[in-house]
């Protein structure tokens, strides 16, 4: 008989639940737990696995260079972030919904902060899942936005995204105050990673509200840096590094900017199943790397990881 | 773990007689040790020491040849550690009950199923021959697709007489039989060692393939590939034993089974299947990957995956800077700029050959970073552009003083001006646009 080689691993990923329900003190209508694993993806054999979460993104206000595949798949709702988000999730089967607000940049269409926590609440009060918040990555206006979106949210334990190296503290500062968790973003850096949470806790979020954004890239466009990063995150998590044993999400929509998966080319195949393929084979590296929660953009992909997910936690 | 130079000391006959071509047995042991010298090389070695000698002086997993297609090798579980040497090896299948005509065009669609990404060609690697009769058919479909494309082969069928009837034709280029099995197993291994061909073993049960293999090797069989059906398998169920099969060979170094693994996913399920489990086949450790077929719209994606997770994590892959001509600019063709970031640089360039409209493109030493990357790392400065303006000579080729630099740096544009005296033209953000772009400047 061949002897199993199994890892005994002395760390675990924390685990966090996203949303609130009626007698959390919220209004969802269902929660998401992220991480708890206690083994490399998806390897029963050695320790308890977890299954990742699958997200969606809706964008404010939709770009110019918002890929057309998408539009066409979406229809008009995509000009609604609220019916876009109910579409998610009651039509697509997300988990969750990623609202970006990224129309808030002052170089953009510098929407206000009120606008924005008055789009949160009511894509709360219509949609019953737990919901990511994010800004427009402007270090400023991100700082009022997340502090208005957040009492906004009182109560629904979102996550806040993204704290970075330079501009944590107002959004740790928007997160504690309300009960939300934050994303924590580190482009592709273990160091970095670690560093934030080191800097978080101290300035006194608790480690069970922080998720690890290590920035995903796409296939073809950095992949395999993103991916190799969030491995050495997640076996240092299992060796026991506590402040890198955070659960970790990764944004796939990313998967989108590398325009040859979806521009026409016959030798490339049909565009529409390429620019799927594309979007999920970049969810699938993002899971063995260890990412506990996905965002996609494709209704098609969501449908497709999920089957892959339901396959492999069996 | 592999023996020291001592350790392996301690085995030698300690004769210092020469005949190994060095002077004493430490010199060669320290040859062996660092992999320069073979051990038969001493003419003295008890077997006993050849038999620990080579159990550590060979890598924990053989690389095996099929035509000319490396798989195997590896040495890690995680490519962060050192590196993933051989990428996986796609094969398609053809089966010999297509008629003549059916199989030469295949075999022609395979051979062109491959992709030019960022200087790099990949694609389809191998054409595995199926039997589904006799001898004869078999034989002339495998001299149809040799004849027909410039892929090694994988030679199937359960049936010895069948495959020797294809290696008689192909022995020579060294395909890959498939494959030996608890039934079959000595007559598969006998013409593996006849025609010198690699071999797979075949078994549904982990322990079952350790006997093959121990038998395989008992006939003296090297080049082996391991099939333990997991193409089968429940996808969690493949997933974990992919893991075990190469933790066993690279970090127990367990012998029987240090050899590339393979997974076949010719059993009925549709090409979205199939891509999806090679997609996670590629990046968790199986080294050849059979498919009864794939469109291009999933074999894109899957090679532009595939050459990500193999690319050497302490390179970054880079192209030289200095002034490129895209098509054939004149003097009054632009001036472009862009970062020394291998997939930049190409995306680029293929961008701008795109347009139809000739150009030169100004490729600044980044180090290797994106546009973006090196931007964000203080290493794509107005002073870093100026300075490769300056030695390109650009100047005394064109009859204009416009500089185009990407729209993710924009901020640089004043201070550039300031240091070069051009003009500089801020371009659109994403080079995909570009094609447009330079055609509305062209056309004024
Ligand atoms: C992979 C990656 C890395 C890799 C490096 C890979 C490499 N060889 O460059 C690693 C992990 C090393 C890395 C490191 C860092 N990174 Co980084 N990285 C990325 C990532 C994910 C992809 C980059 C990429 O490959 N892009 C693809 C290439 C083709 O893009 P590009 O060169 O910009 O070219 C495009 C355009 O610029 C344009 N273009 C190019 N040339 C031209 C020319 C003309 C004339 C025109 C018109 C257009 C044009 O067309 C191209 C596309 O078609 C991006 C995020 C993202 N998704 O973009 C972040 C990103 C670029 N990184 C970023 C940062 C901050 C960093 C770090 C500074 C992080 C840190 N704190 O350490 C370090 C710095 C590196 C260092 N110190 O060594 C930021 C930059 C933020 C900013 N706005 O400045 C980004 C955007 C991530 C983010 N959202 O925060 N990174
Ligand atoms: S041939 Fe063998 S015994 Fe002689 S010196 Fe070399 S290692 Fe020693």
């Amino acid at each position: 008989m061949v002897a199993i080689p199994k890892e005994s691993w002395s760390g675990k990923i924390n685990e966090i639940t996203i949303g609130a329900t009626d007698n959390e003190g919220g209004t969802r209508d269902r929660t998401v737990r992220l991480g708890g694993e206690a083994s490399l993806p998806f390897l029963a054999f050695e320790g308890k696995v977890s299954r990742p979460a699958i997200g969606m993104e809706v964008i404010d206000r939709v770009g110019e260079d918002y890929p057309q595949i998408i539009i066409d798949e979406i229809g008009d709702i995509i000009k609604d972030p609220v019916a876009w988000a109910d579409a998610c999730v009651n039509l697509y089967g997300a988990d969750f919904i990623c609202l970006k607000l990224l129309s808030t940049n002052p170089e953009e269409a510098n929407v206000s902060a009120e606008d924005a926590a008055s789009l949160v609440s009511t894509v709360l009060g219509q949609v019953k899942a737990p919901l990511v918040i994010q800004g427009s990555g402007d270090y400023e206006k991100d700082a009022r936005v997340m502090e208005l979106c957040g009492d906004a949210a009182k109560g629904e334990r979102c996550l806040l995204a993204r704290a970075e190296q330079d501009s944590y503290k107002s959004i740790a500062v928007a997160a504690t105050a309300n009960g939300h968790a934050v994303v924590a973003f580190s482009n592709i850096d273990v160091n970095i990673a670690k560093q934030l949470n080191i800097m978080l806790t101290e300035f006194g979020v608790p480690l069970d509200h922080i998720v690890s954004d290590p920035l995903m890239a796409g296939i073809g466009f950095g992949m395999e840096y993103a991916y190799s990063a969030m491995e050495r995150i997640k076996l240092a998590g299992l060796v026991g590094d506590k402040m890198l044993q955070s659960p970790m999400i990764a944004d796939i929509s990313v998967a989108w900017s590398a325009k040859e998966a979806y521009r026409a080319d016959a030798k490339l195949g049909d565009e529409r199943d390429r620019g799927i393929f594309w979007e999920v084979a970049s969810a699938l590296a993002a899971l063995m790397a260890g990412a506990n929660a996905l965002i996609f953009r494709h209704p098609k992909s969501v449908a497709i990881v999920r089957k892959v997910v339901d396959e492999l936690v069996g | 773990m592999p023996m020291t130079a001592l350790d392996i000391f301690k085995l030698l006959p300690k004769k210092n007689c020469g005949e190994c071509g060095v002077p004493t047995c430490l010199a060669f042991a320290m040859m062996l040790a660092n992999k320069q010298a073979e051990l038969t090389k001493c003419p003295y070695v008890s077997p006993e020491a050849v038999q620990q000698l080579e159990s550590s002086a060979s890598p924990p997993m053989r690389t095996v040849n099929v035509g000319d297609v490396e798989i195997g090798g590896e040495t890690e579980l995680f490519r962060h550690e050192k590196k993933f040497f051989n990428q996986t090896a796609y094969t398609f299948i053809i089966e010999d009950d297509l008629d003549d005509q059916s199989v030469v065009e295949r075999a022609r669609k395979l051979d062109a199923m491959k992709y030019e990404r960022i200087g790099i060609i990949s694609g389809v690697d191998l054409i595995a021959v199926k039997a589904t009769g006799d001898a004869q058919r078999f034989s002339d479909v495998v001299t149809l697709v040799n004849d027909n494309s410039g892929l090694p082969l994988v030679l199937m069928s359960n049936d010895p007489k069948v495959v020797e009837a294809g290696l008689k034709i192909v022995s020579k280029a060294k395909p890959l039989i498939y494959a030996a099995s608890a039934n079959n197993c000595a007559s598969m291994a006998n013409l593996a060692q006849r025609y010198a061909c690699p071999l797979v073993l075949y078994a549904d049960d982990v322990d079952e393939l350790v006997s093959l293999s121990e038998i395989a090797k008992s006939e003296g069989i090297e080049d082996i590939v391991l099939d333990l059906n997991l193409g089968a398998k429940p996808l969690g169920h493949a997933l974990e034993w992919l893991t075990i099969l190469r933790r066993l060979s690279v970090k127990k170094l367990f012998r029987p089974l240090g050899y590339p693994v393979m997974v076949n996913l010719d059993n009925g399920t549709d090409v979205e299947t199939q891509a999806i489990r090679a997609v996670i086949g590629t990046l968790k450790y199986a080294s050849l990957i059979i498919f009864s077929d794939l469109d291009a719209a999933r074999l894109y994606p899957l090679t532009t995956l595939r050459t990500n997770i193999f690319t050497d994590p302490q390179a970054l892959i880079q192209v030289n800077p200095g002034l490129y001509d895209i098509g054939k600019p004149n003097r009054n063709s632009p001036v472009i700029v862009t970062s020394n970031f291998s997939l930049t640089y190409f995306t680029v360039a293929s961008d701008i050959e795109a347009s139809k409209v000739p150009a030169r493109l100004l490729v600044v030493d980044t180090e290797g970073l994106s546009v973006m990357t090196a931007f964000a790392a203080d290493k794509f400065t107005p002073e870093k552009i100026a300075q490769a303006l300056k030695e390109s000579k650009v100047a005394e080729k064109v009859d204009h003083k416009k500089l185009i630099i990407p729209g993710m740096i924009a901020m640089l544009k004043m201070k550039l001006e300031e240091l070069t005296g051009w003009e500089v033209i801020v371009g659109v953000k994403d080079s995909s646009a570009l094609p447009k772009y330079l055609k509305e400047l062209a056309s004024g």
